[in-house]
C-alpha cells in the first residue's frame, strides 16, 4: 500500500475538486478524483418553459460562459425543428470562437502556467538574457527595460511581505525546469495576458451585450440586429485581430519555449480514447464543421465515426441513489439525500461516468485534434506536423499532459485563424442588405425531443431536451468535465484523469507539483460536471427525430451536428 | 507630478487614462466629474499605505462574478493593486493543504482586519452536505470565516439571496450568506455583478466613506434606480412604441422590449449608465429583454423570461 496524497482543494480551475492519489515507490499507482458540490440544475428545469433553459444551464459555468446557452437553444430548435438564419449561425460562431480564444489563453496563463513556470525563480533573472531569449523565440520580442520593469514589479510584490494570491505553492520545487529568464519571460506574459484577456472578452460585449453570461441568444436566432452594422463588425474585428496577434505572437511561441523543457511530458498523463462531437456549422444546414466529430480508440491515429447511442452514463460510484450504466435517457439518476460519505472503495463523487461503447473517453482540445488529424484535416494536419518539428518529437507523443496543454494553443489558431472568414461573411451579408438573425417559429403540439451538441473549449458537450406544452418535460445534459473529471464505473475502469495520472513520478510527496500539471492539462470545470438527469423519466431517447408539425406534414432530422 | 503619478506611468498609465476610468466609476455611482475627483484621491491615499487583505470564498457558484472581475481593465487594476487578496481558488498558486493553509493564516492574521468577498451561495439540507471544500461544508466555512471579517461583501445574486442554487426546488437548501448565517452583508447582485459596482465599493471602504444600503442590503449609489428608469428606450415605452418580436422592424428601430419580457422595470441595477466590459453595451443595448438578474428569487419570480410581466 503507497502513501495517500490528497489535494484538496484543487485551486485554478472553475468549481470544487479534490484529487487523491497514493504514491508507491516515486511514482502514482492509484488515483481518484471527486466532484465536491451538487446543485440540481435539470432538477430546477423541470417544467419551465424551454426558452428560459439556455440562462440557466449557462450559469452551470461563468468561465466557459456563453457554450451551455448555444447547446440549449440548438437542442431547442431541434426539438421544434427549425433553421436559423445566416446571420444568427455566423454571429454564433463568432461568440462560440471568441470564447475558445479567450478560454484558451487564460487556462494558459492564469490556470496552467504556474505548474510549470516558477515565479519566484524570475527574481534571478538577468533581464538583458531574458530580452535576448524573447528576442530569439518571439516575432515581437520585448526589450530589456520592459523585463526589467516587470522584474521591479515581482520584487515589490516579496518585499511588501504581502504575496497575496502567489503565496505558498510549489516555488523551488525540483519538478520546475525553467532558466530563471524563461520564467521571467513567462511571468511577463502572465500579466500582459491578464490585461489581453479583458480586452478579448469585449468580443461577447459587442454582440451579446456583457461577459461573462452573454444575453442575446434566443431560441431562433440572435437578438444583437441593432450591432450587425459596419461600425460594430470593424470594433468586433479589431479586438480579435489584437487577441489573434497575441496568440500567434506571444502563447504559441510561449507554449514552444515551455514545451521544449518539459519534453519528458509528452510521456506522461496520457489516454487512449477520444471523442470529439465536433463545432462550428460552416453551412446553413449545420453539417459541415470547421472541426469534425469522430472517435479514436485504444491509442491509434484511426478514425471512426461518432455514433450518439453509445454514450452511457454510469452512477455506481456516484452519489446517486440508484446504480446503473444507461443512455442518459433510460437511466434512473437521483442524489442521495443525505450528506454524502466520501469512500474511495464505494462512492466518492457528485460526478458521474459517462462511457463511450463502454469506454472512458477523453474529451476536449486534444481529442478534437487528434480527430481532425486522424480524418485528414488540412489545417490541422499542418499545424500539428509543424509543431510535432519544431519540437522534434512524434506523433505518439501527443497522447500525454504534455500533447493536451500543445493541442490547446494549436487549435487556438485555427480557429482564430478561420474567425476571418466569418467577419467577412458577415460584413457581406450586411452590405447586401441581409440584417435576418432571427427565425420566427411556433411550439409544436403534442411531445418533441431535440440535441444540441456542441465542442466547448473544455470538450464535448450534449443537450438533450424534451418538451411537452410548451413546459420542459426533461432536460438533460452530459459535459465536458463529467467526460473527464468522472470516477470509476461499476466495471472499476477508472475516468479519464484518474487514468491519466497512472504511473506518473512524484519527485515529492508532501508537493504533488506533478498531479496539478496532469489534473490542470484537462481545464476541469467542476461545477459544470455535476447535476442530475431527471428521476422520473424512464424512456429510450431517439436520435433521429421524427416528429410532426402543427400543420401534420412530418418533419425528420438527422443531423450530424445539432 | 506625485509618486502615485510617477508610479502610474511606470505601468503604463497616463493620468489621463486614469481620470477617464474615475470617471467611468463616478458614472456607474451616479456622480459626477467632482465625484470622480474624490474617487482618484481616494485611491491615490490608499495606494500608499499597506494593502488591504481580502479572503474571497467561492461556494455554491458559476464563478462567472470572479470572472467580471478579472476583465476588469488594465487601468482598473491600479485599485485591485490596493487590496492583497490572500485566498481566491480560481486565481491563486497554491492548492490542497498549502491553499488550506493560506485561509487559516490569512483569517488568523488579519482578524477583524480583512474584507470576505463572499461568491457563492450555502447548502444548507443534511447538514450542508451538498457543497465541500477541503472535507469542510460551506456552511462550517462561512461559519468559520465570516464572523471573523471586518465587512463582508456578497458579490453576485447567489451570496446575497440565494441564486440559481436556490431556484426552484433548490435541491441542496442553498441561501444567501444572511440568511445561512446571520451576518449582516453588503450586497451587491448581479448574475453576473459589475465589477465596477464592486470597484466602486472597494474605494468607499478604503476611503472610510459611509455605504448607504437599502433595505436588501444593496449600496443605493449603485442600486438606487431601476433599470428601466435610465433606459435608452425609455422614450420609446413613454412613446407606447414597442418591439413584439425579435425580428420585427420595431425591434431593429430600438423599440421598447418590455413586450418581449423585458424586467427592466422591477429591476434595481445601474447596466444602461455603468454598462458591461469598458462601456462596450448590456443586454437590453443588444437587443435581449433585461431578465432581472439581480433580484432576490428571480429565477423564480422572473420566470418566465419571454412573457410580459
Amino acid at each position: 500500500m503507497g502513501k495517500r496524497i490528497t489535494i484538496d482543494p484543487i485551486t485554478r480551475i472553475e468549481g470544487h475538486l479534490k484529487v487523491e492519489v497514493e504514491v508507491e515507490n516515486g511514482k502514482v499507482k492509484n488515483a481518484w478524483s471527486s466532484g465536491q458540490m451538487f446543485r440540481g440544475i435539470e432538477m430546477m428545469l423541470k417544467g419551465r418553459d424551454p426558452r428560459d433553459a439556455q440562462h440557466f444551464v449557462q450559469r452551470s459555468c461563468g468561465v466557459c460562459t456563453y457554450v451551455h446557452a448555444l447547446a440549449s437553444v440548438r437542442a431547442v430548435e431541434d426539438a421544434i425543428g427549425i433553421q436559423i438564419p445566416e446571420n444568427a449561425r455566423i454571429v454564433r460562431n463568432l461568440m462560440n470562437g471568441a470564447q475558445a480564444q479567450h478560454d484558451h489563453i487564460v487556462h494558459f496563463y492564469h490556470l496552467h502556467a504556474l505548474d510549470w513556470v516558477d515565479v519566484v525563480s524570475a527574481l534571478s533573472a538577468d533581464p538583458a538574457k531574458t530580452a535576448k531569449l524573447s528576442a530569439d523565440t518571439r516575432p515581437k520580442p520585448k526589450n530589456i527595460e520592459f523585463f526589467k520593469s516587470i522584474k521591479g514589479t515581482l520584487q515589490k510584490l516579496v518585499d511588501s511581505g504581502q504575496l497575496g494570491h502567489l503565496q505558498g505553492a510549489y516555488w523551488g520545487h525540483k519538478a520546475y525546469k525553467l532558466s530563471p529568464e524563461a520564467n521571467l519571460l513567462a511571468t511577463a506574459s502572465y500579466l500582459e495576458a491578464l490585461q489581453l484577456q479583458a480586452k478579448a472578452a469585449k468580443m461577447h460585449a459587442v454582440f451579446g451585450g456583457k461577459n461573462p453570461h452573454p444575453q442575446s441568444l434566443v431560441v431562433g436566432g440572435v437578438t444583437s440586429v441593432r450591432d450587425l452594422n459596419v461600425d460594430r463588425i470593424k470594433e468586433f474585428e479589431a479586438i480579435w485581430k489584437e487577441t489573434k496577434d497575441f496568440v500567434d505572437n506571444v502563447y504559441i511561441p510561449d507554449l514552444l519555449a515551455v514545451a521544449s523543457f518539459y519534453k519528458d511530458w509528452g510521456a506522461i498523463g496520457g489516454n487512449k480514447d477520444f471523442l470529439a462531437y465536433g463545432e462550428y456549422p460552416l453551412d446553413a444546414k449545420e453539417k459541415n464543421l470547421l472541426q469534425p466529430s469522430g472517435v479514436l480508440k485504444d491509442g491509434k491515429l484511426k478514425y471512426h465515426e461518432f455514433d450518439d447511442k453509445k454514450v452511457t452514463e454510469d452512477t455506481t460510484r456516484g452519489w446517486y441513489k440508484t446504480d446503473s450504466n444507461e443512455h442518459p435517457y433510460t437511466g434512473k439518476t437521483d442524489p442521495k439525500e443525505e450528506d454524502p460519505n466520501y469512500d474511495t472503495d464505494k462512492e466518492y463523487s457528485w460526478i458521474k461516468a459517462p462511457r463511450y461503447d463502454g469506454i472512458a473517453t477523453e474529451v476536449g482540445p486534444l481529442a478534437r485534434v487528434l480527430v481532425a488529424y486522424a480524418k485528414g484535416d488540412k489545417a490541422h494536419q499542418d499545424i500539428v506536423n509543424s509543431t510535432l518539428k519544431k519540437l522534434n518529437i512524434e506523433a505518439k507523443h501527443l497522447f500525454s499532459t504534455l500533447g493536451r496543454t500543445a493541442a490547446r494553443g494549436l487549435e487556438t489558431v485555427v480557429i482564430g485563424d478561420s474567425m476571418q472568414g466569418w467577419i467577412n461573411e458577415l460584413k457581406e451579408n450586411i452590405k447586401k442588405g441581409d440584417t435576418k438573425t432571427y427565425q420566427k417559429w411556433e411550439f409544436p403540439k403534442g411531445t418533441v425531443r431535440g440535441r444540441g451538441l456542441n465542442d466547448i473549449p473544455r470538450g464535448a458537450l450534449g443537450h438533450w431536451i424534451e418538451i411537452e406544452g410548451k413546459k420542459i418535460k426533461n432536460y438533460q445534459y452530459v459535459v465536458p468535465s463529467t467526460w473527464n473529471l468522472g470516477p470509476r464505473d461499476g466495471k472499476g475502469q477508472l475516468g479519464p484523469v484518474e487514468n491519466a495520472l497512472l504511473d506518473t513520478p512524484i519527485a515529492d510527496p508532501k508537493n504533488p507539483l506533478e498531479v496539478l500539471r496532469t489534473v490542470h492539462s484537462f481545464d476541469p470545470c467542476i461545477a459544470c460536471a455535476v447535476h442530475i438527469i431527471d428521476p422520473d423519466t424512464n424512456e429510450v431517447y431517439k436520435f433521429d427525430i421524427e416528429h410532426f408539425h402543427s400543420d401534420g406534414t412530418k418533419h425528420s432530422h438527422s443531423h450530424s451536428h445539432k | 507630478m506625485s509618486k502615485f503619478y510617477e508610479e502610474l506611468k511606470t505601468k503604463g498609465v497616463s493620468r489621463r487614462d486614469f481620470m477617464k476610468f474615475c470617471s467611468a466609476l463616478a458614472v456607474s455611482a451616479g456622480l459626477t466629474t467632482s465625484g470622480a475627483v474624490k474617487i482618484a484621491d481616494a485611491i491615490e491615499k490608499a495606494s500608499g499605505k499597506k494593502r488591504a487583505p481580502v479572503v474571497w470564498l467561492h461556494f455554491a457558484e458559476c464563478t462567472g462574478c470572479s470572472e467580471a472581475f478579472l476583465r476588469t481593465p488594465n487601468v482598473g487594476k491600479i485599485v485591485l493593486e490596493t487590496i492583497s487578496v490572500e485566498y481566491h481558488e480560481t486565481i491563486m498558486a497554491a492548492a490542497g493543504h498549502q491553499a488550506e493553509k493560506n485561509l487559516h493564516d490569512a483569517v488568523k492574521k488579519y482578524k477583524g482586519e480583512f474584507v470576505c468577498v463572499v461568491e457563492g451561495s450555502i447548502a444548507t439540507k443534511y447538514n450542508g452536505g451538498y457543497g465541500k471544500v477541503a472535507g469542510k461544508t460551506f456552511l462550517a466555512i462561512a461559519k468559520e470565516v465570516i464572523p471573523q471579517a471586518a465587512a463582508v461583501i456578497c458579490l453576485g445574486t447567489c451570496s446575497a439571496y440565494g441564486g440559481l442554487p436556490a431556484a426552484a426546488p433548490n435541491p441542496g437548501g442553498y441561501k444567501g450568506v444572511k440568511d445561512a448565517i446571520g451576518v449582516d452583508t453588503i450586497n451587491l447582485p448581479g448574475c453576473p455583478t459589475n465589477p465596477l459596482n464592486l470597484l466602486n465599493t472597494i474605494v468607499k471602504y478604503l476611503n472610510k466613506e459611509k455605504i448607504e444600503l437599502d433595505d436588501l442590503g444593496r449600496p443605493t449609489f449603485a442600486y438606487g434606480q431601476t433599470i428601466h428608469e435610465n433606459c435608452p428606450r425609455l422614450k420609446h415605452f413613454d412613446n407606447e412604441e414597442f418591439a413584439y418580436s425579435f425580428d420585427s422592424e420595431e425591434a431593429k428601430k430600438g423599440y421598447c422590449l418590455y413586450p418581449l419580457g423585458c424586467k427592466g422595470q422591477e429591476t434595481y441595477n445601474n447596466c444602461p449608465t455603468a454598462k458591461f466590459n469598458e462601456g462596450t453595451s448590456f443586454p437590453i443595448q443588444a437587443g435581449h429583454p433585461c431578465i432581472g438578474c439581480s433580484e432576490p428569487g428571480f429565477w423564480d419570480t422572473m420566470t418566465p423570461f419571454y412573457e410580459e410581466a
